[in-house]
């Protein structure tokens, strides 16, 4: 059995109006119905563009969001519905590293005492004494001097505060942590520091990521499985190398064909499949395949009309695109022109 | 003979604080350091750094859009023959908008939030072209439409935030070429979208250099659209240039070890996976000045002795046209040892 | 010792790299409060607001010693004549002039700072502790309490609205009206009015601070909701209230002197307050400006002190000059 295992899991943040009281009138689909299996050991890599629902389904497996349905199923517990105090024993074991490493510490408190306040509400080590020990070994596993100790956190720069996120996480010796944009808000030869970083902690103490970013190049270096999401769901699933190799959905070949390259020959020779205008508000999701506003090989049937599910193409790979053999094989044509000629639109409807 | 020539373009900042009597004791800040580099019409140069490397300041220098208080600006910026740097206020303003454009990362705070896009779109035309009434409306709505935005007639009437993030950044782009500028500066134009709607707009600069013949400065901290755009790159450190070559040159031959370093920093999606990082170690706060020697040496592989004794100059080690500040640079020899003497 | 000449060079590198990077460190080493403290203490605006507010503390504790005369004896009694419009102005032995009773009008400016100082802090500290407890109530439960917690702050809130949806000034003639004429009246009056305030500046400040990621985080890290409020929310929430504390000092001090100027204020006659004094003074205001002027010039300059304050203290705590 997997160590996490997301069944249907489905967020949706209400939309509220009214005066004195708030009344609903409508929701947010933010996560609707995602289903993913996390092993022991390795790494999940989620990416996806803004408004995907990517850092609400992270939220969701530590219930930092309220599940609005399904199974979160770490280590044979629901995480669903385990009641808030349980829930809050247990998140030692799940731990997270934030994207944005100044506003996910205090500015008020120094590193010991960010560090070690978690501990103490876990009952880890034994006195103040004892933690401050153990802190220091983990410092200087991050790589930060143990001077830290004392200091704040906007003395540190970029890369450092996001090692004293990390470090925040390892003390509570977790089995699983979920790193959410972990490096995006870091200059470009610091993000290197820090993937390495992640990559040397998950082999000496044998942690499983789920690694939550925009930046497929990042996902694809630091990830064993790929799952791709568009608009609240999983639209391709496959291992890092098949993923690459081989993308079968449209938007994944899409999302591929738009990451740069820092190579001016691939540049110069790859064609770019260029989607039609914006994401769609995933307050009112298309109905049928929410990719079809903007899908290039969108059909006339079936694409607006039914949801396609995630099936298995081949070992490990699934993919949610109703035609996606026949894209494969090369028997439906594109049925849009691209480039901006024939941007359509979709922007999003503003409330 | 080159539409845009700046010549040891240099700002500094007076002490340090923003508020009122807020200041740190007076510590200069020196925030660009003697950059210069030339932009011909239908030329795309980009300066490629990381933050504080000084090409926003740069930028903004050229446009003459810093504060005149506390800042003082060296050097000169010679724009068709009259140099930006020590133009009056006034001249400078009729340029911005005309000859001059600029687009900035985030759209929205670009654009002035209670009037419609229409609105901001047509006094630019105004302004610039003495375009009124039902004709300027006309234009304005040929250039939403030449910028890929659908349904210009109902956009125009539109409000900022009715639109998206990538439909924002287009009408930001359609107010910058109104004029049709010679210069268009683009200051991390797709920071801030998502990569799909990023290949849009690359797709639309790269368009409007190769039709209009627009000269366009690309300040990005990102080398894969660099790779993609330009045609001469100038990567920016603490405030200077430290290595000048044209694209394929840069990318095949790294040769300053930053920028050697930077490429060899970055996962790129077409590599086999497995392949180690190999990261410059430390931040941009660990740096010398320029006047003691190379600001890099400290997060440098191979800094000497020699590094630390005064400015390194510009030199052409590999190829003609190809400046390194360097005086240890990578080369061809240093391959090897490069890869023995990786930092962990 | 017996380095090689290789590792001698290497060492001399380093040596002189660490010694060229020395120059360019720029990192402070002080925790925010202590960064504040810094630059308050470089603001212009914060000295001269700060000497003001230093001069009159001062005059507030020695001020009865300073006097040269008695501020309740009527000496020159019969010097004034105000049925007349018979007056006493500056002169050697009254710098400020004789008040209609015939008192000295300087010893009783003195006498009188400490009794406005009183009422200005009492009263900024009764709607500053009543404004925060509400606030601290209303905030902790909207960002953790979930929706009970929610509804509870709805209803907090509005009420606090109504109070803040009357007129300072009615409010606190009515509190007044109620408890009766006195000084505690004054007080408790002029502090009610300022409950609203506070409890919406912290409520305000308290749910920005709950939707940051580092109570976000330290719920990730698993810290008991109410640790979270009190070492996480509440010290990132308490800057804005404590520049509105000085702020309100201000307020309070030229409400309880338009109170006392209304008849509400302390009715003992042997105790000199500014606002008191002013209220007296306008009845002769047609033959004796001078006696309105002291006690109001003390009031405005009072009040702009800690005004300047105030705005300094805001700069200095705005994180976003943080340098």
């Amino acid at each position: 059995m997997s160590l996490l295992e997301l069944d249907g899991v489905k967020v949706h943040f209400p939309v509220k109006k009214g005066v004195f009281f708030d009344r609903t009138v409508g929701h947010v689909y933010a996560v609707d119905g995602v289903s993913l299996k996390v092993e022991a050991g390795q790494t999940y890599g989620l990416v996806g563009e803004s408004g995907c629902g990517k850092t609400t389904l992270g939220r969701a497996v530590l219930r930092l969001v309220d599940i609005t349905g399904g199974e979160v199923v770490f280590d044979g517990t629901d995480l669903a519905k385990l009641p808030d105090e349980e829930m809050r024993k247990i998140r030692h074991r799940l731990q997270m590293v934030f994207q944005d490493p100044l506003g996910s510490l205090n500015p008020r408190q120094n590193i010991e005492s960010i560090l070690s306040e978690g501990m103490a509400a876990h009952g880890i080590g034994a006195d103040q004494e004892e933690r401050r020990t153990r802190i220091k070994k983990i410092l200087a596993e991050v790589g930060l001097p143990a001077n830290a100790l004392s200091r704040y956190p906007h003395e540190f720069s970029g890369g450092q505060r996001q090692r004293i996120g990390i470090a925040r996480a390892l003390v509570l010796e977790p089995d699983v942590i979920i790193c959410d944009e972990p490096v995006s808000a870091l200059d470009v030869s610091i993000q290197a520091q820090v993937i390495n970083l992640l990559e040397e902690l998950q082999e000496s103490k044998g942690l499983t990521y789920l690694v939550i970013a925009h930046d497929l190049a990042v996902v694809r270096h630091i990830s064993d499985v790929i799952g791709v999401m568009y608009l609240g769901s999983l639209v391709e699933e496959a291992t890092s190398d098949a993923l690459y190799a081989g993308p079968r959905h449209p938007y994944t070949k899409a999302l591929m064909s738009a990451v740069p390259v820092p190579d001016p020959d691939v540049e110069d020779r790859r064609e770019r499949i260029l989607l039609h205008g914006d994401l769609p508000s995933p307050a009112s999701p298309p109905a049928g395949c929410r990719f079809h506003t903007r899908c290039p090989w969108k059909q006339e049937t079936r694409c607006a009309t039914e949801r396609p599910e995630l099936t298995v193409v081949a070992d490990g790979h699934r993919v949610a695109c109703h035609f996606a053999a026949e894209i494969e094989a090369g028997t439906v044509e594109r049925t849009r022109a691209t480039g901006i000629e024939a941007v359509t639109d979709t922007a999003p409807e503003e409330q | 003979m080159s539409l845009l020539s700046v010549d040891a373009l240099s700002v500094t900042f007076a002490g340090h604080g923003t508020g009122r009597g807020a200041g740190r004791a007076g510590r200069a800040t020196k925030a660009v350091d003697g950059v210069s580099f030339d932009v011909a019409e239908g030329q795309v140069v980009g300066l490629v750094g990381e933050s504080g490397c000084g090409k926003s300041v740069t930028a903004l220098a050229l446009m003459g859009l810093l504060p005149r208080k506390g800042v003082s600006v060296g050097g000169r910026a010679e724009f068709d023959g009259a140099d930006l740097l020590s133009m009056g206020e006034k001249k400078i303003r009729d340029l911005r908008g005309s000859q001059l454009a600029m687009i900035f990362q985030d759209p929205l705070s670009s654009l002035n939030p209670v009037v419609p896009i229409g609105v901001q779109v047509t006094e630019i035309l105004t302004r610039h072209r003495g375009l009124k009434g039902e004709a300027a409306r006309k234009e304005a709505a040929s250039l939403l439409d030449r910028v890929g935005i659908p349904d210009p007639d109902r956009r125009l009437k539109e409000y900022p935030h009715q639109l998206s993030g990538g439909m924002r950044q287009r009408a930001l782009i359609a107010m910058a070429v109104a004029c049709a500028p010679r210069l268009l500066i683009a200051d991390e134009p797709t920071t801030a979208l998502d990569v799909t709607i990023q290949a849009q707009i690359l797709e639309l600069l790269k368009e409007l250099v190769d039709q209009e013949g627009t000269a366009l400065l690309m300040i990005t901290h990102d080398l894969g659209v660099v790779a993609g755009l330009c045609d001469q790159v100038n990567v920016l450190y603490a405030g200077r240039a430290v290595e000048t070559a044209g694209r394929r040159e840069l990318f095949a031959h790294p040769t300053h070890p930053y920028a050697h370093g930077l490429l060899g920093s970055i996962p790129r999606l077409d590599a086999p996976r497995g392949e180690p990082l190999r990261p410059i170690r430390g931040s941009i706060n660990d740096k010398i000045a320029w006047a003691d020697g190379c600001a890099f040496a400290p997060r440098c592989d191979f800094y000497t002795l020699q590094c630390l004794t005064g400015t390194p100059e510009l030199t052409e080690p590999r190829a003609p046209g190809h400046q390194v500040r360097c005086v240890n640079p990578v080369l061809p020899a240093d391959r090897s040892a490069d890869a023995a003497e990786v930092s962990s | 010792m017996n380095a090689t000449p290789g590792l001698q060079k290497k060492a001399d590198k380093i040596d002189r790299l660490a010694q060229l990077m020395e120059r360019t460190e720029t990192t402070s080493g002080a925790g925010l409060w202590r960064e504040a403290f810094r630059r308050l203490r470089t603001s212009k605006t914060a000295i001269i607001g700060g000497v003001v507010i230093g001069v009159f503390v001062l005059v507030a504790i020695v001020g009865p010693w300073l006097a040269p005369y008695s501020p309740t004896a009527q000496d020159w009694r019969g010097e004034v004549f105000p049925n007349q419009g018979r007056f006493v102005g500056p002169r050697g032995e009254n710098w400020f002039g004789l008040d209609h009773l015939g008192r000295d009008e300087f010893s009783r400016m003195l006498v009188g700072a400490r009794q406005t100082l009183l009422v200005g802090v009492v009263s900024m500290l009764i709607g500053l502790v009543a404004g925060a407890v509400i606030g601290a109530v209303s905030g902790a439960a909207a960002t953790l309490g979930g929706e009970p917690g929610k509804r509870l702050d709805t209803v907090i809130m509005r009420v606090t609205d109504i109070i803040l949806a009357l007129p300072s000034l009615l409010l606190a003639v009515s509190v007044a009206a109620v408890l009766g004429q006195s000084l505690t009246t004054v007080m408790i009056a002029v502090g009610v009015v300022q409950v609203p305030v506070f409890a919406r500046l912290l409520r305000g400040s308290m749910l920005a601070q709950g939707s940051s990621d580092y109570v976000l985080a330290a719920k990730a890290v698993g810290i008991r909701k109410r640790r979270i409020v009190l070492t996480q929310i509440m010290p990132n929430s308490l800057s804005p209230v404590i520049v509105q504390a000085t702020l309100s000092l201000a307020t309070a001090i030229i409400e309880a002197a338009a109170l006392s100027y209304l008849g509400l204020g302390n009715p003992d006659p042997a105790i000199p307050e500014w606002g008191v004094m002013l209220s007296q003074a306008q009845r002769f205001f047609d033959n004796a400006p001078m006696m309105s002027v002291y006690p109001a010039v003390g009031i405005i300059v009072t009040a702009l002190g800690f005004t300047l304050l105030g705005e300094a203290m805001r700069e200095a705590l705005d994180p976003k000059l943080r340098g």
